[in-house]
């Protein structure tokens, strides 16, 4: 049974998480443009100290992760090591330190930004369920995504390292059997890819959407704009 | 050339009674929904004072408009491109809710609902935003309504610069004037050039300034972008939003709401013709004091012959340059330098213009040592100082709101002594550069002031046939909707996204001790009430 849920969750969840997040994501810009938005509220609390440092940290810090996330996992290993010759031990050890900083970095500012949603008056009644659950499920992402250090600071081979990154790789590339690369890594880990999963199934129904939406055209565009009717 | 038409606009501040019309009427089409209760696309502000919000005109503070930099280039002053998508995560220039004011509404149920009680029940505010009482109301948005602060307070005034402003603390030098203030529909708006989502737009065909809904991702730069501060964070839709100059209204020839219940009558809209092509360049000014020359000179004579020939070729509709012909606009703006535009200086080119208010001669000068130029009251000696006129609508240029308001007297004179005096007083339009037929014309259209003659609106219909509103595919269409479709039940349905609706009011429920059967004086009861 175990062996069976294990399989569920990181055999196959991550395809319907990656089918919900591509899909909906896809009808709702369709569909709902109107709804389509950052969602700041910056605004009803302008005059804080803490709001823009913490908004500040806590974006360069995710979209550091982020990337660093997709890079770190979806590198093959022959690409680093035989191409590169990085050696996969050193590579852990770069992603345990400048991750740890941005975590760390992130945790500041999204700790704040938790409390300001659930305990700040006018952000707390003008908060949706869903903008509250987004807050939680990030910040209960980056624990956990911290907490793995205290694992992995044990064995600093990279060997975990690449059986995720196997794993990771194998999902991407559609390859049946890739959940049995982390059948025995510790369950913090485990708990991470699943939040992450659960995260990418709420992203079409959040705010999150507006991570689609980085502005590059205004780097380019003329500063009027006229259109007709 | 490429020419381009625009609906234009002026107030004339001299018959503006404060009386906050406008404000309500466009309140009531616009802007009553929740998020957005707290922004007035028009309102009205009582000078001096720093208005709504906040030192709205203190670009210092707020980063709005453009600036020439060092290299003679028209940058936004929040800087460039990549600085302001670099503060995208927190806009350091946004105004808070609280430079606005926090909205509220009142207990207005626990009038008819309290319990027997010795003193009278009242109606206690609580706020719009956090639905939690409000201890003391601290602003709104008129809270400087006739001076209604203290001068220390409202001197922060940024028109007051280069003037002597403490002598206008005093009772006896105190002035006031009302100024009505709604989006400028700029020929170089700020807004436009700071959204990165690009879904601020100038409309071609009637210059009125548009935010896509659709494509607005709520990134707030508009909102400190626009020096004039009317464009509005809407924090329940995370939309901003802005006046739209009623375009539902203009496409078929109506006055903008504001316009239509002016009941002072100050309002007039008409096309102006300008060349696109030298927008930038008028824009561009080297010293600020030459901005509103400079606008002047892109605006294009609807009644040469070559002009209309060319904006013909181009395209403009002829009942478009028939209106421009008969604009009100047009003749007070231009050929009669009457009205000026709001802070040329924020180079954005406004087009929404203001005749400047006259004012009584002080006191001093009444008790015979009055300035005056012959019959007419040397300008120097208004009630208003020219100076801060001046900083209001020319960057501190004098000499042309001088000359606006000695015409605007010089009318009064003439007609004066024409109605009164019998007399034909051509001597006292000479000196002010004026003769009979524009006095005429300047006392038609501003003091009698004929609905036909203030609004010379020509419809879209016949030429942009193709793609204005049509009745007939709109018959039992939902109107203005969400983007969800026809929805019978108000659109209160959440959004299968996750969104909340947007067009259904918050109520926030008062909770009210219910009053037991004794038939004792309920006291303690009010006491429950008040601590609740």
């Amino acid at each position: 049974m175990a062996n069976y849920i294990h399989q569920f969750i990181f055999g196959v969840f991550p395809y319907i998480a990656g089918t919900v997040f591509l899909v909906g994501s896809l009808l709702r810009f369709e569909r709902g443009q109107y709804t389509w938005r950052a969602m700041s509220s910056q605004m009803l609390t302008g005059h804080s100290r803490w709001f823009r440092p913490a908004s500040l940290a806590f974006h360069i810090g995710i979209l550091f992760l982020f990337f660093g996330h997709l890079v770190g996992l979806l590198t093959p290993t022959w690409f680093y090591q035989d191409t590169l010759g990085i050696d996969p031990g050193f590579k852990q050890l770069f992603a345990i330190v400048s991750g740890g900083a941005a975590g760390l970095l992130c945790l500041f500012g999204l700790t704040y930004l938790l409390w300001r949603r659930l305990f700040v008056p006018r952000v707390r009644n003008n908060s949706a369920g869903m903008d509250t659950f987004i807050i939680c499920l990030i910040w209960l992402q980056l624990m956990t995504g911290m907490s793995t250090t205290f694992s992995s600071i044990h064995h600093l081979d990279g060997g975990v390292m690449q059986q995720l990154a196997h794993w990771a790789q194998s999902i991407v590339t559609f390859q049946a059997g890739g959940h049995e690369y982390i059948t025995n890594v510790h369950w913090i880990y485990k708990m991470h890819i699943f939040l992450g999963l659960v995260m990418f199934t709420a992203f079409p129904f959040s705010r999150l959407v507006h991570i689609w939406s980085w502005p590059w055209a205004y780097t380019r565009r003329r500063y009027q704009v006229v259109r007709q009717q | 050339m490429r020419i381009r038409a625009q609906i234009g606009k002026v107030l004339n501040l001299d018959k503006c009674i404060g009386c906050h019309t406008c404000s309500v009427t466009c309140k009531n089409v616009w802007t009553s929904r929740e998020g957005i209760h707290y922004a007035w696309f028009n309102n009205v502000e009582t000078k001096p004072g720093i208005g709504y919000p906040k030192e709205w005109e203190n670009q210092d503070r707020y980063n709005g408009g453009w600036i020439r930099d060092k290299k003679g280039n028209l940058v936004p002053k929040a800087g460039s491109r990549w600085r302001i998508l670099a503060n995208i995560f927190a806009n350091p220039d946004m105004p808070a809710i609280d430079d606005y004011y926090e909205p509220w509404d009142y207990d207005y149920h626990h009038l008819q609902s309290a319990p027997d009680a010795k003193t009278m029940p009242t109606a206690r505010p609580r706020s719009l935003i956090s639905g939690e009482r409000m201890k003391k109301i601290v602003w709104g948005p008129n809270w400087e309504e006739i001076l209604g602060t203290e001068f220390e307070h409202r001197s922060k005034d940024y028109n007051f610069k280069g003037i002597q402003k403490e002598i206008y603390g005093q009772f006896e030098n105190t002035f006031m004037m009302y100024l009505p203030r709604l989006c400028e529909h700029c020929l170089n708006p700020t807004c436009v050039a700071s959204c990165p989502s690009g879904a601020i737009y100038k409309r071609e065909e009637d210059g009125i300034v548009l935010i896509d809904q659709e494509k607005c991702r709520g990134w707030r730069m508009c909102v400190s972008g626009c020096p004039y501060k009317k464009i509005y964070y809407n924090w329940k839709s995370g939309k901003s939003e802005k006046c739209t100059f009623c375009y539902p209204r203009i496409e078929i020839g109506q006055p903008t709401v504001c316009s239509e219940t002016c009941v002072g009558r100050i309002r007039y809209l008409g096309v102006l013709l300008y060349d696109a092509d030298r927008i930038e360049q008028a824009a561009n000014a080297a010293n600020e004091q030459d901005l509103y020359q400079a606008q002047l000179d892109i605006f294009l004579d609807p009644h040469d012959p070559e002009i209309v020939a060319e904006a013909r070729k181009q395209g403009i509709p002829d009942d478009w340059l028939e209106a421009a012909k008969a604009s009100p606009v047009y003749k007070m703006a231009v050929d009669w330098k009457v009205a000026f535009p709001l802070h040329p200086e924020y180079r954005t080119l406004p087009m929404v213009w203001y005749a400047p208010p006259l004012s009584p001669i002080q006191s001093a000068a009444e008790a015979g040592h009055i300035g005056v130029n012959g019959e007419i009251p040397d300008v120097q000696s208004l009630r208003i100082p020219v100076r801060y006129l001046a900083n209001m609508l020319t960057a501190g240029e004098e000499q042309p709101i001088i000359t606006a308001l000695e015409r605007m007297l010089a009318m009064r004179a003439f007609m004066r002594a024409r109605h009164v005096d019998g007399e034909e007083r051509l001597d006292l339009l000479e000196r002010v550069g004026m003769d009979l037929d524009m006095v005429e014309d300047m006392y038609r259209y501003m003091a009698i002031a004929d609905y036909e003659d203030r609004f010379v609106i020509p419809t879209n219909k016949r030429e942009y046939a193709h793609s204005i509103y049509d009745g007939y595919s709109e018959r039992a269409g939902c109107g203005f909707t969400f983007g969800s479709g026809c929805d019978h039940t108000g659109g209160s349905d959440a959004d299968v996204f996750g969104g909340k609706p947007n067009t259904q009011r918050k109520f926030f429920p008062i909770r009210v001790e219910k009053a037991s059967n004794s038939k004792e004086p309920a006291a303690h009861d009010h006491e429950a009430w008040r601590k609740s």
